[in-house]
């Protein structure tokens, strides 16, 4: 692209509009940099009244985030001095760390069932996108809007038959159900994104691969595949995020074994009231993978979501 | 499931079995292509639905499940739509509905039209104004409590600032006439970069080709922008708002903890309420009822709109 | 014949010896995520020592707790061996079989009821209240208080524009009207440069919160639950004159001498604020007093604490706390028995005070060195001895809703007026028991 084009935006359009860009994306930004510095303030100082701007950093809220800690009379503090930085940071309030907390299992199980569900989803919904915008299947539109209708249910509504269900098959509070629930859900957007993205790839290619001897499928997994990388890796960044995140069903589904990271994040109470610092700090560790996921995807995010609506 | 594999298995199976599963036909590839999406559906949707549908005719409680369960026909019906209380959280599921949309469409639009004026650095802007979504809404909520609090946050000082209004003088959260404004602003400020990516997706798709021939018929800025860019983008942004609208319909964590309803029931939304119904009260035979009330009317608004979008888009 | 019924009878022991042994040596104790539940993992250590068991803990916080934990309960989940759970659980957990009834192990191991706090065995073990029937056993007191800044109490300045204006000095109040006063005194007052409000209390809306911060100007001004001769029958009594009396008094309260934007607060919102310097006096349950007093801030000589004054029609206080009871539905009921054995000796209840936990063992409260063994162990006292619950039916959840909505609509959003927000109560109310089969 020229800079002649007459397409081209003139150089003070595009200054004018980098402007206002730059000027929302830091507007929008100020609450998420709220967070991140919170995770490194101390307990007073996150909740200090007028708000502090500057502040002295602290690992407290971290630290508080990993442990569980113990108030312990003066006289036990002195006779057991802290071994470490961080036991020395609990030692300076009086308490004593007790053990660790619950946040390493809660974002593991994250991991697993964040993870494990886009991975499913993402499979499932490829070969079913690929089938209905290549093959003739009776109902098609109706079938569509079935599966998209499905996302239309509010999860506390199916929540109670779920949780009767899963008590049934043993799946409650289990990996396995959660990723099973979660692929459910986003099957219906990674059918409908993917399909989207499959009509644009030409038949043509596959035409030519079937000539070339391959069977049907050995053309989907070597021609349509590749072609369908970018809307594959944008379908992920949205199974991700909903998958991620997901709240409702996850407090209301688990308990001990399977709980996830956002329930338990809001609930981190220290001594008496919430304790902002750890809060923060746990809501920025969450966001470290989903964050450097999309970043590593980005490039793929823009030209996969289509969903089908520019049609040939 | 990647292609090695499934070749090595092809080749670890005798031959002609191999040539049976490659070689399936057309009609068969597409059924077993489809049918583990449908199997799933309908074990976790479906069949839970129609669960949902049968108790819905009960007075059956989760929590007594001793208790003898009797047949009460339509009377959890009756009962729902008489209340006044479910007028009010529809009315206030609705209020959020369509200022959540307006306020996504209108700056999610424009945030999308000016990056694609491809000034220097957009996709580094582009990357930190989707931050906010990839946020869990729960901790969202969560934190927002703290940013409207009108001594300690970071909101409050803020439009104190530029406003000179006293930032203790209002409570976003506590009063009656701003709570709802509160869970628009946030929702507005964590899903209008979903809105601006699918708009900015379709504005990427319109060929530059199509402005050099306009270019030539010498139309103007303007009247491009509204016979070309807007109809284009239409159906990108209309199924952008259909997933907005589906998602904020069932809308529950980021409110929940951001004011729990209230004031009284100015944020109950439908979900909060069928949340207490369902899982605090233990009706579940009537929350089960007003489960499929809503399911019935979100289904019915989005096949009107979908009829609509197929329209948009076929034209 | 013999030798065959032998070694099956040898196999069938060896292999349930195998079963148990294999889960038996961890317990699942689940609780509140708060401060008292760190004070008893560091307790349980000791019970570790002498018994073998592994203590697992499962605390879910406090907005949620309920929630989790009925639900745990009533999907008869396996979770938890012990349930620390709340006092209104106790007619659910009684009358669903989700406890197991305590009343032939404590004969067994001679504990006895009556060296607990009477209103916490009431409170927390009872059901149906007022029988020997025990389903717990009393494992934290907590109850609703106030914490003062005794430092702004005490300047001297203060106390001399205080006495002129209301003619008394300025010091702990003894009714409600008169900590309204003091409230009104702080509110919007300029303390070291920055503004500070009268009182923080409870209006949070989600769970319970609001219920459990009105019932502390209900009772005091004639609330009562229900007739005394025939507790189901709330009319006029629910919404009595009184009643609506109370209900006035704490929107007044809300009205004039809250923080701005104190619409949704709970315990720890209430924290927040007193340990930000933000208010003067602040509503909370008597758990929260160990941190406070330890506060960097506001901790030491600079805070004070006194029960919930009297009203016009009474001195009463809103109970909180728990008891500890077994699930019926664990496979290890003979160990967590075994743990409330523990639990219960004069000794850990000792142990259990000075770790921040409010035992409710006489035999600690009502030694000579307890009310001064903490600056709050006195008020502690006092409050224990006026305190007063909520519903503890099987139906509590569903009396707990209206009442949250009844209250906040009117105390928060300002609508309508008191007599009808308990009028509309007692309509609800009397909805649960019909359905109930109560009434």
């Amino acid at each position: 692209m020229s800079a002649h084009s007459i397409t081209e935006p003139s150089v003070r359009q595009k200054w004018f509009a980098g402007a206002l860009v730059a000027a929302y994306a830091l507007i929008t930004l100020l609450p998420l940099l709220w967070i991140i510095a919170t995770g490194f303030k101390s307990s007073s100082d996150a909740i200090a009244y007028p708000p502090k701007i500057l502040f002295e950093p602290t690992l407290e809220g971290y630290v508080n985030l990993f442990t569980a800690q113990t108030r312990q009379s003066p006289e036990y503090l002195a006779q057991n001095p802290p071994a470490t930085w961080y036991e020395a940071i609990v030692h300076d309030k009086g308490m004593v760390i007790a053990g660790p907390s619950r946040y390493g299992e809660r974002f593991m199980n994250s991991v697993i069932i964040g993870f494990g569900a886009t991975f499913l989803s993402v499979v499932l919904g490829t070969l079913a996108a690929y089938a209905f915008s290549r093959y003739r299947i009776p109902l098609k539109d109706d079938l569509l809007f079935f599966i998209l209708s499905t996302r239309m249910m509010p999860p506390i509504a199916v929540a109670i038959p779920i949780f009767l269900m899963f008590r049934n098959l043993g799946l409650s509070d289990t990996h396995a159900g959660m990723i099973l629930l979660y692929t459910a859900v986003n099957l219906s957007l990674a059918v409908w994104l993917l399909k989207g993205f499959i009509d644009e790839i030409p038949r043509e290619y596959e035409e030519a691969a079937l000539i070339d001897g391959y069977t049907r499928f050995q053309a989907f997994m070597k021609v349509v595949l590749p072609q369908a990388a970018t809307g594959i890796a944008a379908t992920a960044i949205f199974c991700l995020i909903f998958s991620w995140n997901e709240y409702a069903f996850a407090v209301l589904l688990t308990s001990g074994t399977a709980q996830t990271a956002p329930p338990f994040i809001p609930t981190i109470i220290g001594v008496g009231g919430q304790d902002w610092p750890a809060v923060a700090a746990g809501a920025t560790i969450f966001l470290v993978p989903v964050m450097v996921f999309t970043i590593l995807l980005r490039k793929h995010l823009l030209r996969g979501i289509t969903f089908g609506a520019v049609r040939k | 499931m990647s292609h090695l594999n499934m070749d090595s298995v092809a080749r670890a199976t005798p031959r002609h079995l191999s040539r049976r599963i490659r070689g399936l036909s057309d009609r068969a590839i597409a059924w077993v292509f489809v049918a583990p999406t449908i199997f799933l559906l309908l074990a976790v949707n479906i069949f839970p639905l129609i669960w949902t549908i049968r108790l819905s005719f009960t007075n059956y409680a989760a929590n007594r499940p001793n208790a003898e369960v009797q047949w009460i026909g339509l009377r959890n019906y009756e009962r729902i739509l008489s209340d006044p209380d479910t007028w009010a959280t529809m009315q206030a599921t609705a209020h959020f509905l369509f200022w959540t949309i307006v306020f996504q469409v209108m700056i999610g639009f424009a945030l999308a039209w000016l990056i694609n004026q491809k000034f220097r650095g957009n996709d580094l802007w582009t990357t930190i104004i989707v931050l906010p979504m990839m946020l869990s809404p729960a901790v969202v909520g969560n934190f927002w409590t703290l940013l409207y609090q009108p001594q300690l946050g970071l909101f409050n000082s803020i439009v104190g600032f530029f406003s000179g209004a006293d930032p203790t003088s209002f409570s976003m959260i506590g009063d009656v006439h701003l709570a709802p404004w509160s869970i628009v602003i946030v929702d507005t400020w964590m899903w209008t970069p979903f809105v601006m990516l699918i708009c900015l997706a379709g504005l990427r798709s319109i060929p530059d080709s199509i402005y050099e021939a306009a270019e030539c018929d010498r139309a103007s800025r303007w009247r491009q922008f509204w016979t070309i860019t807007v109809p284009m983008v239409l159906p990108f942004l209309m199924l952008a708002v259909l997933f907005r609208g589906i998602e904020n319909f069932k809308m529950f964590d980021l409110v929940v903890q951001l004011t729990g309803g209230g004031p009284g029931n100015i944020t109950t939304l439908t979900s909060i309420e069928l949340k207490r119904e369902a899982f605090e009260k233990w009706r579940t035979g009537y929350s089960s009822a007003y489960a499929v009330i809503l399911f019935v009317t979100v289904f019915g608004l989005a096949s009107i709109y979908v009829k609509a979008l197929n329209r948009v888009k076929d034209r | 014949m013999k030798t065959r019924l032998f070694a099956a009878t040898a196999l069938a022991s060896l292999s349930a010896m195998a079963a148990t042994g294999a889960k038996a040596d961890e317990l699942t104790l689940c609780w509140a995520a708060w401060d008292p539940a760190n004070a008893l993992i560091e307790l349980s250590k000791d019970f570790e020592a002498q018994s073998g068991v592994k203590m697992n803990f499962e605390f879910v916080p406090w907005p949620n707790f309920a929630d989790r934990m009925l639900n745990e309960l009533n999907s008869g989940g396996q979770l938890c061996d012990l349930m620390i759970g709340d006092s209104q659980w106790i007619g659910l957990g009684a009358e669903a079989g989700h406890y197991i009834k305590l009343n032939d192990f404590f004969d067994a191991n001679s504990i006895s009821m009556d060296d607990f706090i009477p209103a916490t065995v009431t409170g927390y073990s009872e059901w149906p209240k007022g029988t020997p029937n025990y389903w717990a056993l009393p494992a934290f007191g907590d109850v609703v208080g106030w914490t003062y800044r005794r430092d702004w109490f005490e300047r001297p300045e203060l106390q001399a524009e205080f006495r002129e204006k209301y003619g008394r000095d300025l010091g702990v109040p003894a009714t409600l009207a008169e900590l309204k006063d003091i409230a009104e005194f702080f509110q919007g007052r300029d303390i070291d440069g920055t503004t500070v409000y009268g009182a923080a209390i409870y209006t949070e809306r989600g769970s319970e919160g609001i219920t459990m911060g009105v019932t502390n100007a209900l009772y005091n001004y004639g609330f009562q639950y229900g007739n005394p001769a025939n507790p189901y029958d709330l009319e006029g009594f629910v919404n009595s004159a009184g009643a609506v009396e109370g209900l006035e008094f704490y929107k007044a309260l809300y009205d004039c001498c809250t923080p701005p934007g104190s619409s949704n607060w709970y315990m720890s919102e209430n924290i927040d604020a007193y340990r930000s310097g933000q208010v003067a006096m602040q509503m909370n349950f008597a758990f929260i007093w160990p941190g406070v007093h330890a506060d960097a801030t506001v901790g030491g000589d600079r805070s004070g604490y006194f029960p919930n004054p009297a009203g016009p029609a009474g001195h009463f206080a809103q109970l909180g706390g728990q008891g500890i009871s077994v699930v019926a539905y664990s496979d290890n009921q003979d160990d967590a028995l075994e743990y409330i054995k523990w639990f219960a000796q004069p000794g850990i209840q000792a142990r259990w005070w000075e770790l921040g936990g409010y035992s409710a063992l006489r035999a600690v409260v009502e030694d000579p060195g307890f009310a001064a063994s903490q600056p709050y162990a006195q008020t502690f006292l006092d409050s224990m001895a006026i305190v007063k619950d909520f519903w503890a039916e099987p139906s509590y959840a569903s009396l707990l809703l209206p009442m949250q909505e009844r209250v906040h609509n009117y105390v928060i959003a300002g609508q309508g007026t008191a007599q009808e927000a308990l009028d509309g109560l007692v309509k609800d109310w009397v909805e649960v028991f019909e359905d109930e089969g109560k009434l």
